[in-house]
């Protein structure tokens, strides 16, 4: 799987497409794969702040629940609510599936997050293959 | 994830595993599949059409000899007598204080030979303890053949219309907790019982556990049962099919620490047959007016999911008890659990919550199973 090269990733397996102050938020392909099949998202509000390195919601599979952690700090100014009814979505596309747009406290901290050959190696570490 | 200290065991369907890109566990000291195509796609084949597991994870222990029966009665609390040649009984073996070393199947091959179905995680325990007890036995014979056979599950509405292009048995003639002897795949003398562990029809076949063996009857089932859109299934869909069904896993609804009428299990108990190691300490928990918490089936009511190890409460959040499964169904399509609590909380309808996450959410005692199969199975 290609991790798009636009975008930065946390260790958390989280992604941020952003550009300037304005930043899209999902989880990757291998976190999507991890988890299995995705029944219910739960995401802060429109309006909520996250805060980089914390949890900002959580995603179920059938057969684990994982924390979201926030890749930057910022105020959400929109979630993507089509994720309610259509969880699966993530597990079919994941770095399309986004979760929640915001607007960036400090645009410098993305580039303290991995790119995509980094993640990749990250994850090729994490799981020894 | 780490490295593992020691080298997991593998059945001899691992490579087949791995070629059909499985995602891998361990499981109880076993690598095994988890998910193929999908956890739930595999859960709707059973439910709908027909799945294939491999199971050959699960020991099997054979007793033999004139006192095979008296061996099995003393070491089970179900009544072996009972069975006639040809059939199964679910059981357990317990500890003298009632509690389970493991939840067993009975297969009665003839008068004096048996054969328990044990699960993975507590193989060797099983056969050290069948081992230690049939030492005050006299004449029977204890033969540990898990690693004979390679044992696989063919589950689901269509799995005897799978399972009848390959055999010569007429299936329709094997009732469900019975089985045969017959050819399949071209294997003569192939053991083949209509039992389970999805709350669907379906058979479990022991075929050789040579991999090249075990890897054509794997394929020749796949083969057969592609009409039916026969899915390979891991153990993620056996335990959420097994939650719906709300049958007992070892390590969750029964353990060393749980009795048999805690665990709602007094059925299987049948203390009229004469001693068994466990049946005092059941008789004294009777005597005493019966358990004192019991295992109920919850269905979460707002949103939330329960998950194993999460603690149910009342609804004003005095500690009650924990959920021992809890998850997704995806055929009832709710959020359901098994969980211990106090008797006076056992009854239908009773309203508690689960600690979610730092969340109190709602949840109500229902009947189990969650899910029972419409119609008995039919060829």
């Amino acid at each position: 799987m290609a991790y798009p090269e636009n975008y930065r990733y946390t260790k958390e397996h989280e992604w941020i497409d952003a550009a300037g102050a304005d930043g899209t938020i999902g989880i990757t392909h291998y976190a999507q794969d991890s988890l299995g099949d995705i029944v219910f998202i739960d995401l802060p509000a429109v309006g909520a702040s996250i805060k980089a390195g914390e949890i900002f919601g959580s995603v179920e599979s059938v057969k684990a629940v994982s924390d979201l952690y926030a890749p930057v700090s910022g105020t959400v100014t929109a979630v993507n609510e089509t994720l309610k009814d259509d969880p699966e979505q993530v597990n079919k596309d994941a770095h399309a599936a986004w979760m929640l747009k915001v607007k960036l406290a400090n645009p410098a901290e993305v580039s303290g997050l991995l790119d995509a050959a980094g993640y990749e190696k990250y994850v090729s570490e994490e799981t020894g293959s | 994830m780490s490295t593992p200290t020691t080298e997991l065991r593998k059945t001899p369907l691992n490579g087949v595993h791995r070629a059909l890109k499985a995602k891998m566990v361990d499981f109880g000291g076993w690598d095994m599949p988890v998910e193929y195509s999908g956890l739930i796609a595999e859960h709707m084949a059973v439910r709908t059409g027909v799945g294939l597991f491999d199971v050959s994870h699960m020991g099997d222990i054979q007793l033999r000899g004139p006192g095979a029966l008296a061996g099995v009665q003393q070491l089970c609390m179900n009544d072996a007598s009972k069975l006639a040649v040809g059939q199964a009984q679910y059981s357990a073996m317990l500890y003298p204080d009632g509690s389970f070393v493991d939840d067993v199947v009975v297969h009665k091959f003839s008068e004096n030979d048996y054969l328990l179905v044990i699960n993975a995680g507590t193989r060797e325990k099983d056969v050290q303890w069948v081992r230690s007890q049939a030492a005050q036995m006299h004449s029977c014979h204890v033969s540990d053949y898990s690693d004979y056979y390679t044992q696989l599950a063919i589950q689901g509405p269509r799995a005897a219309e799978t399972l009848a292009k390959l055999t010569n048995v007429d299936l329709s003639a094997i009732k469900n907790y019975w089985f045969k002897w017959g050819t399949v795949c071209g294997l003569p003398n192939t053991l083949i019982a209509r039992t389970g562990y999805t709350g669907e029809d379906g058979f479990e076949i022991y075929v050789p556990s040579d991999v090249a063996t075990s890897e054509r009857v794997w394929n020749e089932v796949l083969e057969a049962g592609k009409e039916f859109g026969i899915l390979p299934c891991g153990l993620g869909a056996r335990n959420t099919l097994r939650l719906e069904s709300a049958m007992a896993l070892y390590g969750h609804e029964i353990s060393e620490t749980i009795n048999v009428l805690e665990a709602g299990l007094g059925r299987y108990a049948k203390m009229d047959k004469g001693d068994f190691i466990g049946r005092d300490a059941l008789a004294a928990v009777e005597a005493a007016g019966g358990a004192k918490r019991k295992l109920v089936g919850l269905e979460m009511v707002e949103r939330g999911i329960g998950r194993d190890g999460y603690a149910v409460t009342t609804l004003e959040g005095a500690p009650l008890g924990s959920i021992t499964s809890g998850s997704p169904a995806p055929f009832l399509k709710k959020n359901i659990a098994l969980a211990y609590v106090p008797a006076e909380y056992a009854a239908v309808g009773t309203e508690v919550a689960v600690e979610v996450r730092g969340q109190r959410v709602k949840a109500v005692v229902v009947p189990t199973p969650f899910y029972k199969r419409s119609k008995p199975g039919k060829v």
